[in-house]
């Protein structure tokens, strides 16, 4: 071996690695999570393009649909208007939409390498996954405060209350969380971006309609209301609704609904710990 | 003691042996290379020994841990930079240094001080606040460099470090991790499949072919073992492995090859 004979080198890095100086496994959790989350606010803040893009659709949900179906009256919506009732509904649809589609770029990052580096990183699997439904969390209250906006522009309701604000960016960050970590599965599983789009396709749409976004479960046939309530998203609108728009109603709960989306984050967030070293292999 | 050690090393996907019983010793601040066509096994290798792949059967064991066993223990104490460029080129430089000592767990109080020196290292200070995406290859291979040291690893695994480098970045980082071994005596495991790479870089060269070590030994000893004075490398390889270095390759890892060539640019 050349080297040991090339001078006698500091070996300093090997001592500052002793196995002491570890932090505690919870506050090392909590850190890479918000680590992830940071990268994911410092992506968005060199590249705002996005910002834009994705309030595209919700902007046509509103004013279109919504202004069409306030005007015929089709829908029964209690005492609120239907573009009150579905305003929560279009939050929860972006957030989902921005949510599924999270897969992608972790596809992507595998394709670059990162996933590689991130898993031979010190960062255990669960944070890393808990990382990412973070930061889909992050991106999906900047939609929130997009879809606010475009609402209070449409004459929407909103209550503006500080609590029931800090509501709804709990239920985005749960709704964010739990299809984000759902859609890590589904790249785990296929691996490839083609295959992924039209897997993300053929769920976004049935999660979306087979829900209360856009109209009550009460005028559902019986097969749908079934689907509908083992909907997570059902749970997120239902909050949603109870919090965003004055005089908005849960049917649930809005305990019930945060529990829901709570166990159902954790539990999907278990099987993707799981599955995540295998984008690497 | 070995810092690297390998006992009957294995891993099967489906019917096709990936690599088949390797044996390797490595010893602390040694550039160890693994020379070999694509195909040969070499990323499967570095990914057993990084955690990533659980081997088939055989143990590994890096700076005294088990990789399957104490694979937490193990990646604590290795840099890793991938065959594929692993930087988000969003990001500036800092970020990316930034983000990883705090997935690394690299103290806050340390956190600066070790992003500059990793910078400086690598010559990147002036570019450090640019986005990667305008980086050159050569600059994106530095990155990850720095990257990978950023928590002062005792083992630095680098998969094909300048696939897709014009000769002279080749040099550069080259010089870096010669620098690595004597500023830091990390020891350092790399594949490639270039010969002068080998040649110039490594101490040791394991010469592997179709999942097993054909043949092992100093650039020199390699060359004198098969009686000619003049032989190169290339000569070496054609002699125990029966086939020139070019041939071998599958789909996948060729076009693997060509999107991070694409990539650097």
């Amino acid at each position: 071996m050349k080297s040991l004979e090339t001078g006698a080198p500091p070996p300093a890095w090997v001592e500052t690695n002793s196995p002491g100086r570890v932090p505690s496994r919870t506050t090392g959790f909590l850190r890479q999570c918000l680590a992830l989350a940071e990268m994911e606010l410092r992506k968005l803040r060199h590249d705002p393009t996005e910002l834009v893009t994705r309030a595209v659709q919700p902007a046509l949900w509103l004013a279109i649909f919504g202004e069409v179906f306030t005007r015929i009256r089709a829908i029964p919506t209690g005492q609120l208007r239907y573009l009150d009732f579905m305003a929560p509904g279009v939050l929860a649809q972006s957030v989902l939409f921005i949510a599924i589609f999270y897969g992608i770029a972790v596809i992507w990052e595998r394709d670059l390498g990162i996933v590689h580096k991130l898993l031979v990183s010190p960062a255990s699997r669960a944070a890393l996954v808990a990382g990412k439904a973070l930061a889909a969390g992050v991106r999906g209250l900047t939609q929130g405060c997009t879809v606010y906006f475009l609402a209070w522009l449409l004459g929407v309701k909103i209550n503006w209350h500080p609590a029931a604000l800090a509501g709804v960016a709990v239920a985005v960050m749960l709704g964010a969380a739990a299809f984000s970590t759902f859609s890590l599965i589904v790249a785990c599983i296929v691996k490839t971006r083609e295959r992924f789009m039209g897997i993300g396709q053929i769920l976004t749409m049935p999660l979306f309609f087979a829900s209360n976004a856009v109209y009550p479960i009460s005028i559902m046939p019986e097969w749908l209301k079934v689907v509908a309530r083992v909907n997570p998203l059902t749970y997120e609108v239902d909050s949603m609704r109870a919090l965003m728009v004055v005089d908005g109603r849960s049917l649930y709960g809005v305990g019930l609904d945060f529990l829901v989306l709570a166990a159902v984050t954790v539990a999907l967030a278990a099987v993707a710990s799981r599955l995540y070293p295998n984008l690497a292999q | 003691m070995h810092i690297i050690e390998t006992d009957s090393l294995t891993r099967r996907f489906g019917e096709l042996t990936a690599v088949d019983s390797l044996d390797l010793g490595v010893g602390v601040g040694e550039v160890f290379g693994l020379l070999g066509p694509n195909g040969a096994g070499k990323t499967t290798v570095v990914k057993m020994l990084t955690t990533l792949l659980p081997p088939t059967s055989g143990r590994a064991t890096v700076a005294g841990f088990d990789v399957q066993k104490h694979a937490a223990q193990v990646r604590a104490q290795i840099g890793y930079v991938p065959q594929l460029v692993s930087v988000d080129g969003t990001l500036t430089a800092y970020e990316n240094l930034l983000i990883f000592a705090k997935i690394y767990g690299v103290p806050r109080s340390e956190r600066q001080p070790r992003i500059a020196a990793a910078l400086q290292f690598v010559g990147l200070e002036e570019a450090s606040h640019r986005q990667v995406r305008t980086y050159s290859g050569g600059m994106m291979r530095r990155l990850e460099i720095a990257l990978a040291i950023l928590h002062r690893p005792r083992v630095l695994f680098l998969d094909e470090p300048t696939v897709g480098l014009d000769p002279l970045a080749r040099q550069v980082v080259w010089q870096h991790l010669r620098l690595l071994r004597e500023q830091y005596r990390m020891t350092i495991f790399l594949t490639t499949h270039f010969m002068d790479e080998a040649d110039s870089l490594c101490d040791r060269v394991a010469i592997m072919n179709l999942g097993r070590i054909a043949a092992l030994g100093t650039p020199e000893d390699l060359k004198a073992s098969i009686g000619r004075p003049d032989a190169t490398l290339d000569d070496v390889f054609a002699h125990y492995t029966g086939h020139d270095l070019d041939s071998g390759g599958n789909y996948r890892e060729i076009s693997r090859n060509r999107r991070t060539a694409a990539r650097l640019g």
